[in-house]
């Protein structure tokens, strides 16, 4: 069982994340940030789990707006599931593995893009141009996976 | 894919695959924005708080108007003006003399677009322009801006686009990329450029140099509004000062003392097409635009310019105002308040704490409404809300307890000056945005910024509007970079802050370590960060850069301040000293600069220690004479009784361990 101690955090941990994108300090985040906010509470939801997670917070007459109340209960008990369970590094190796068809340790530009906007839930053009900008080797104008993953993994807490 | 499986299975791999490259990568994306925005949320907590310190001493001015008329507080210093206005030039020819060996533009009058181009010239090679020139133009400058009106109309009519630019605050290479994209001002590319040229960025006198110039070229299409930076004692604060005093060794004096009178002629606001009020702060529910096209700018140079004569008056004042507006919180206060659990859910951003603030605009009142009736006082106030207000999203008017002056204004306060001046939008500045500009209050608010990269490289982007004939505005923005270096740069900030707090913080843990083992909780030790420093920032997702966790997950708080130490290690003086010094080193730095009226750099012993003591006993620190006169000795290199106090207060600058962070600047 949970103590009430650990919900406390939980939920003061989640505040945390939301006021920082609470530009008016009026418990209110654009729609658009529900993302970034329960990623950066260590979530991996999909894009579909997301917009699940968005119609449970949102107001019955979308503002554009969501507020603290409805996202906190919400929120706490995605925590508390641990859903949106974190991608091991491996797993994501293995992902980067399976596009690479002749397994040279590397995934051309034209593959990946291809890859990445049209499969899966797919990137806008702005994403796979970020992405490239510093996955892309230039000199091969391909991606070297491993040396990418590295250079990326952020360390967790 | 595994040979063998179904070319059905196989497309699932991929898919999969994709699906889980692309959540992770979107996971990672938002973690770098969530360190973007809390490293910007560190600079502006920093930042406000070092404001609101700054204009308490304004608005609390006012408690004295029983000792001190109101007119002698408000009249500009008398610069004398013994040579007629069109002699002045020649004046400066005969005095200055501008030797061969210089390099730089010389100016003649009345100036040209050949002019304007050789300063643009010098300015990208890093050159000066000598101060015979400087001087000449801002008094041809000043001659010009006196006939012009406090509000300027102008109308689109006849040119093709109007744009209005935001901040620049000394960052040259902004101004200059600004004029690369849109080319530069003329007759058929007008400009207007609101307020807050100067401070912080280390070319605010280029910036001004180029924007008099132009103005002086084309009086009719390029515009300057006054911001609140424009203002003596900001510019002693926040950098400008130093600027010019660095760069001009003979002169500095004489041009400081000849733009303190500049600014306080630039006019206030501009209007296009009696639709578009573009100013630089904001509006109240008393703003009065007649008011303000009425009364004579040029008497609000500064509050404080005719006190600053350095005598122990002034002293006085100063250190009297710091002790209304905010009673040096002491340790055993901050146990106090320990002892009365700390709130989960903050009020809003800024104000924890600061309970005791007494702002110009009141507390529940209408703005002005408990104020006497004093004429040079709604003037004052008029200015001090057009140049320090900030928009918000709820309605009503409050005062603006974050800058300590001017206030928040809401949407209503907005449709009803529009409504009573027939406004379509108002353009503003003052506020520092990720993006360059915001829109606010259903699109008739918004705010230009225009300083990119502006608390550090990468931090945010800069921009300008464009205004067509009808006066729908198009954003141009520019400069783009990496999240990297502005983390570390306010985490090094941060850390400064909490070094300077380390007593009060060290008893702060404390009060949460009852059995003394030198480890609180994670909750306790954010409760306890919050209490101290009042930034209201994300205390859990910064732990782990600011403190060392055990095994079990709790802080060993000490671990705080492992890898902070003072730049220079100053033997026999109490850490207590040293940590007041670190703190207060921006306040004495201006208390140091008025006293030393001939900006040689150098103050007496006797004057530092009078002033040392004065301040030190307003905040109710105990010094032993002793120990103070052996660091006052030991900063007195030369033995000459004179301590050079840049260098004093250099000594106090919080410096990491060599190797732990890049060469990032400081946090001003």
């Amino acid at each position: 069982a949970i103590s009430d101690g650990a919900v406390a955090e939980i939920e003061k941990k989640i505040i945390e994340a939301f006021e920082v994108f609470d530009h008016e300090c009026n418990k209110t985040v654009d729609v658009r940030e529900i993302g970034s906010i329960v990623r950066s509470l260590g979530c991996f939801p999909t894009e579909a789990e997301l917009h699940e997670l968005l119609a449970k917070v949102e107001e019955e007459e979308p503002t554009g707006h969501i507020h603290l109340e409805k996202f906190l209960p919400v929120m706490t008990k995605v925590l508390l599931d641990r859903s949106y369970r974190p991608i091991p590094e491996d797993v994501l190796l293995h992902a980067f593995e399976v596009l690479d068809e002749h397994k040279c340790g590397y995934i051309t530009k034209e593959e990946l893009v291809k890859y990445l906007t049209k499969e899966g839930e797919p990137f806008t053009q702005e994403e796979m141009e970020d992405m490239l900008s510093t996955a892309l080797d230039p000199e091969t104008n391909s991606v070297h996976y491993r040396d990418y993953i590295s250079m990326m993994i952020v360390d967790e807490t | 894919a595994h040979p063998g499986t179904s070319l059905c299975h196989q497309m699932l791999f991929f898919i999969r695959a994709a699906i889980l490259i692309q959540n992770w990568y979107r996971f990672t994306m938002a973690r770098l924005e969530m360190r973007r925005r809390y490293s910007l949320s560190i600079f502006q907590s920093i930042e406000y708080a070092d404001e609101q310190d700054q204009l308490q001493v304004f608005s609390t001015l006012l408690f004295f108007f029983p000792f001190v008329p109101v007119s002698h507080i408000f009249t500009s210093p008398s610069v004398s003006q013994v040579v007629d206005e069109g002699l002045y030039l020649t004046e400066f020819e005969k005095k200055i003399d501008v030797p061969d060996s210089y390099y730089g533009p010389r100016l003649s009058f009345p100036l040209t677009v050949e002019d304007a181009n050789a300063l643009l010239h010098a300015f990208r090679n890093e050159q000066l322009l000598h101060a015979r020139y400087v001087l000449q133009l801002l008094y041809e400058t000043r001659r010009v801006l006196k006939e012009m009106p406090n509000i300027t109309h102008l109308s689109t009519s006849y040119s093709k686009e109007i744009t209005v630019c935001g901040d620049l605050h000394g960052n040259l290479d902004d101004l200059l990329l600004i004029f690369y994209k849109n080319g530069l001002p003329s007759e058929q590319n007008r400009y207007v450029f609101n307020g807050d040229f100067v401070d912080r960025g280390k070319n605010s006198m280029e910036i001004l140099i180029i924007l008099f110039a132009f103005l002086l070229i084309y009086p009719n299409d390029l515009h300057l509004n006054r911001g609140n930076h424009e203002d003596y004692i900001m510019n002693l604060r926040y950098g400008f000062t130093k600027e010019v005093s660095k760069k001009y060794k003979d002169h500095g004096q004489q041009i400081l003392c000849l733009l303190r009178d500049v600014f306080s002629w630039l006019p206030l606001a501009t209007i296009i097409d009696s639709k578009v009020l573009i100013l630089h702060g904001g509006i109240s529910d008393t703003t009065d635009l007649d008011f303000l096209n009425a009364l004579e700018r040029n008497k609000l140079t500064c509050l404080l310019s005719s006190l600053c004569s350095g005598n122990s008056f002034f002293f006085f004042f100063f250190l009297k105002l710091k002790s209304l507006m905010q009673p040096p919180k002491s340790v055993r206060d901050r146990q106090d308040q320990l002892k009365e659990r700390i709130p989960t859910t903050r009020p809003s951003k800024h104000t924890a704490g600061k309970t005791q603030h007494i702002s110009l605009s009141g507390s529940a009142e209408p703005s002005g409404s408990n104020l006497p009736p004093d004429p040079a006082l709604k003037e004052w106030k008029q200015i001090l809300d057009i140049l320090w207000s900030d928009p918000r999203s709820q309605n009503g008017c409050t005062p603006n307890k974050c800058r300590g002056g001017g206030c928040y204004f809401g949407p209503d306060v907005t449709a009803k000056l529009f409504e009573r001046y027939n406004l379509k939008m108002l353009i503003r500045s003052h506020e520092f945005k990720p993006e360059g500009y915001e829109i606010s209050h259903n699109g008739k608010v918004i705010t230009i910024f225009s300083a990119s990269n502006y608390y550090e490289e990468g931090s945010n982007r800069g921009a300008y509007i464009k205004l067509n004939p009808e006066l729908i505005p198009r954003f141009v923005q520019y400069q783009v970079s990496k999240v990297g270096t502005i983390e570390s740069s306010a985490l090094k900030c941060l850390r400064e802050k909490i070094y300077a707090h380390r007593s009060e913080l060290t008893s702060a843990f404390a009060q949460y370590d009852l059995n003394g083992t030198g480890r609180i909780s994670v909750n306790d030790w954010a409760a306890a960060m919050e209490s101290v420093l009042q930034l209201e920032l994300p205390w859990r997702m910064l732990r782990s850069q600011l403190a060392q966790t055990t095994p079990d997950g709790e802080v060993d708080f000490m671990s705080c301040f492992y890898d902070l130490k003072i730049g220079q290690p100053i033997k026999e003086v109490q850490p207590a000293l040293v940590e007041t010094l670190c703190r207060y080193r921006k306040d004495l730095e201006i208390i140091f600069n008025v006293i030393d009226k001939d900006r040689s750099g150098l103050i007496s012993l006797e004057e530092f220690g009078q002033t040392w003591k004065l301040f030190a006993s307003h905040l109710g620190i105990d010094v032993y004479d002793e120990s103070l006169d052996k660091l006052v000795l030991s900063i007195d290199y030369n033995k000459d009784g004179h301590i050079d106090f840049n260098e004093f207060l250099e000594a106090f600058h919080v410096a990491e361990l060599v190797g732990c962070l890049g060469s990032s600047p400081s946090c001003h």
